[in-house]
């Protein structure tokens, strides 16, 4: 847990440092209050955004008979595959003028809603549909049984996902400053570029910290106690497909609109900007070097971010009370503060406490387990949950030790879950710029740092190609994420 | 059950030892914790100078010198909180800096060493620090690009405060977060005291100026017409040129240079400092001169478009010289008063 606290600490020292006076100069202004305001807007806005496209999507695709629906799970997930500053960049390039909190909002829906989609489509995937069959036989029409049953059904899921991208709104870099949408995190990278001053940036972030605990603790009221909607025996069974008829054609559409919005339009821009430029990048041995960096480094994050949410995962599933929630909710503190706040907190904890560690790629892998576990906990407490505790109960009645009942019985029962959290730490570790920036090996390049140090001299052809690189590989786990979710299996009925 | 059990854990052992090879074979020579000693024939640079502008230039150095780089790249901005953060434990032989403010930042922290006199002293006084911690190696003139079918030369502006003027009102394009626009704000609080920078920001404001993220998006949307005009540095019309796979005389954005010494003509400068700790390496003074020796003063001169510092070199051929230029008479010292000009820029609402 030290881990999530680091950037913490690390904020404390710096924001005392600052003294009363300068952090009552920075704080007690009516800027600070709009950028409160506008950063929970927006969060508010995309999460609601996100909740409504994430959860239809989900439904179309696993509960209705929809042509092409494989296809449309893969196309739903892939957005997690694009960086929100490669799709804002598409954007301002194709819609002149572009800018503002609306555009962002939009953007920001369009790259995050997967976080809703893919565990929401799980859950209605695995959802046991006698509760539905027992409303229907209660009286109960269709849409009656959707919300009094299904909705509540998938309600932790949604809830999960929603989180994470309110979260994920608040510490987002990308899309807010091509966009110039005035957030909270725009401002603090603002801060560090206007006078070089880490100090106001670092006393901006402590809010940031505290919009955050407002948001969680809000979360955490609106949670419903041993909600847990697990399939417990009888065989795996599929809830019956609605038939949409005439409106099959619209929802198509509608479906296909987002994917040409999330993805297309990205892609074309990107082949456009290849097209106009001159620049190339480097030579192949670069690229795959690049390439190489970036997988290892982010394979190395994912292992070190399961390793430590396996325990929390376990204890949040295994051991409710108190003590979990608050090690569970500390985990997504630091999920909320921008990249580079993370990475100043970690030289920090590189210079003072492990400097054989600085600057090598074990601290930037610690520093994606700071970022990224509230992702690896979720989806390893999420597997947990819905494998009956009854199993191991069993197997220690049966004679066998902790230790032996972890390794034969929670292990493999976690291990969707654990595939699922490795995956999403993976494809966001690719993604991410500002840390890479601070802590990678000196002289080290990935894919994300080639593309920024591209597009910052207005070499785009040159970018596009790592780019597209980064999306491909970052395709791989979400499509490891489609098919865990179950949303690839043959019907089986 | 039990088959299937032990599978999932190798499987699951399989992938933890993957990644972990995976990252230790990566980690054999290029994650240096060997801070470096003096004379080993190796520095690290932090460049917060892009690695597409100098990575071919410390190649060369490398060829002369037989010096290996090892070179961190992040934004300037970014590379001054770092080294603050490091403070005596950096790792950092010299610091590559896009802007004279940065060196500033850095040098205050009492974190350069003193160059050399013979090294400070090669450059003209005007590019350098008055105490000797960080000398320019290139310079950047602050220019008005502008749309040469959108805006014809008789109606350019003879100062940048005219831009204030409601006939610019939506079609001048700033990068207010950009280190060149705080160095510029910071010129005309130098030259004309507080006030003045106030009220240009105020009325800069109220024209409702076209926001961008940073100056190359202003000259990109100069060239393809969505603004008109757009107050830059002058070499970014290079890069784009350069990208577009033309000169910069077959843009649609061309360049004005304020005349009479006006402070929309500051020349800033893109400089180097050396920590404290590489005093005494030889390898890093070795650096320092090259970069303004003639190989390097010409590189920036025809590959990053810039001008030289050192008298001799010729300018790149779409520029005058920068002999001719009216420049502002503002000692770039005093540039490192940044606060003042950072609470002005932030008051202005022109940022978040």
């Amino acid at each position: 847990m030290a881990v999530a606290l680091l950037p913490l600490v690390y904020l404390a020292v710096r924001t005392a440092e600052a003294g009363a006076d300068r952090i009552a100069a920075e704080l007690w202004t009516e800027r600070v209050g709009l950028l409160a305001l506008r950063s929970l807007g927006l969060a508010a806005v995309v999460t609601v955004a996100c909740v409504l496209l994430g959860v239809g999507a989900a439904f179309l695709v696993t509960r209705t008979d929809l042509p092409a629906r494989r296809v449309f799970a893969v196309l739903a997930a892939l957005p997690l595959a694009v960086p929100t500053y490669i799709a804002g960049f598409a954007w301002v390039s194709t819609v002149d003028r572009l800018a503002g909190f609306w555009p962002a909002a939009l953007v920001l829906t369009l790259c995050s809603y997967p976080y809703v989609f893919l565990p929401v489509a799980a859950a209605l995937r695995g959802a046991d549909p006698a509760q539905e069959e027992v409303s229907r036989s209660l009286g109960r029409g269709g849409w009656q049984t959707f919300t009094a049953v299904t909705l509540r059904q998938i309600r932790p899921a949604t809830a999960a996902g929603a989180l994470l991208v309110a979260l994920y709104v608040l510490s987002d870099f990308g899309a807010v400053s091509i966009l110039r949408a005035d957030t909270f995190t725009r401002a603090i990278f603002v801060a560090f570029d206007l006078g070089f001053d880490r100090t106001g940036a670092l006393v901006l972030s402590s809010v940031l910290v505290a919009l955050t605990v407002l948001l969680l603790a809000g979360e955490t009221a609106s949670r419903r106690r041993g909600a847990r909607y697990a399939r417990l025996g009888g065989a795996r069974r599929n809830a019956p497909r609605l038939r949409l008829g005439a409106a099959r054609w619209p929802a198509l559409a509608a479906l296909a609109g987002v994917a040409a919005l999330a993805l297309g339009l990205p892609a074309v821009s990107l082949a456009r900007r290849l097209a106009a430029g001159v620049s190339r990048p480097g030579a192949l041995a670069e690229v795959l070097t690049a390439a190489g960096n970036s997988l290892s480094i982010s394979l190395a994050g994912a292992a070190l971010t399961m390793l430590l949410a396996l325990p929390l995962g376990l204890l949040t599933a295994r051991a409710p009370g108190p003590l979990a929630t608050v090690l569970d909710r500390l985990a997504y503190l630091a999920h909320a503060l921008p990249g580079v706040v993370i990475g100043l907190s970690l030289i920090f904890f590189g210079i003072t406490v492990a400097y054989p560690l600085y600057q090598t790629r074990w601290l930037l892998a610690l520093a994606y387990a700071t970022l990224f576990l509230p992702l690896a906990v979720g989806a390893v407490a999420g597997a947990a949950a819905q494998s009956p505790p009854a199993l191991e109960e069993v197997a220690r009645s049966l004679g066998r030790g902790p230790l032996a009942v972890l390794r034969t019985v929670t292990l493999p029962l976690t291990l969707p879950g654990i595939g699922a959290g490795a995956a999403l730490v993976f494809l966001t570790g690719m993604k991410e710029l500002p840390a890479t920036l601070l802590l990678r090996p000196t002289g080290t390049d990935t894919l994300a740092t080639e593309l920024w140090t591209a597009t910052a001299v207005g070499a785009y052809a040159a970018a596009a190609p790592y780019a597209a690189l980064l999306v491909a590989i970052s395709a791989l786990p979400t499509w490891l994420l489609v098919a865990r979710g179950g949303l690839l299996d043959k019907e089986d009925r | 059950m039990s088959v299937s059990v032990r599978r999932s854990t190798a499987a699951l052992v399989a992938t933890g030892l993957l990644a972990f090879s995976l990252v230790a074979c990566g980690s054999g020579e290029d994650d240096a914790a060997d801070p470096g000693k003096p004379n080993d024939k190796k520095i690290t640079v932090y460049s917060g100078r892009n690695e597409q502008l100098v990575k071919p230039l410390l190649e060369k150095f490398t060829q002369q010198t037989g010096i290996t780089v090892q070179t961190r790249y992040a934004t300037t901005a970014q590379l001054a909180a770092q080294l603050v953060e490091e403070g005596d434990r950096s790792r950092a032989d010299a610091f590559l800096a896009q802007d004279a403010g940065a060196l500033g930042t850095v040098a205050k922290r009492g974190m350069f060493t003193t160059l050399p006199e013979a090294t400070s002293a090669k450059v003209p006084e005007a590019y350098r620090a008055r105490n000797g911690q960080w000398v320019g190696v290139s310079a950047r003139a602050r220019v008005l690009a502008y749309n040469v079918d959108q805006v014809t030369a008789d109606q350019l502006p003879a100062s940048v405060f005219e831009l204030t003027d409601p006939k610019w009102r939506g079609k001048v394009g700033v990068a207010p977060t950009n280190a060149s626009f705080q160095a510029f704000v910071t010129a005309i609080r130098v030259q004309h005291g507080e006030q003045k920078a106030k009220d240009f920001l105020a009325g800069l404001r109220a024209n409702e100026p076209q926001i961008r993220d940073n100056n190359i998006k202003i000259v990109e949307d100069v060239h393809g017409g969505a603004i008109q005009v757009g107050l830059v540095n002058h070499y970014y019309l290079g890069e784009i040129a350069k990208e577009h796979g033309t000169t910069p005389d077959g843009l649609k954005a061309k360049l004005h240079f304020f005349p009479d010494g006006d402070t929309g003509a500051l020349v800033n400068v893109a400089g180097v400092g050396v920590l404290k700790r590489s005093a005494q390496d030889a390898d890093t003074q070795t650096f320092v001169d090259y970069l303004l020796g003639a190989e390097a003063q010409a590189y920036f001169a025809e590959q990053t478009f810039e001008y030289p510092v050192m008298p001799g070199v010729a300018a790149p051929a779409y520029v005058p010289p920068l002999a001719e230029l009216k420049v502002p008479t503002i000692d770039l010292n005093d540039l490192d008063t940044l606060d003042a000009t950072v609470a002005l820029i932030k008051d202005s609402g022109l940022v978040p």
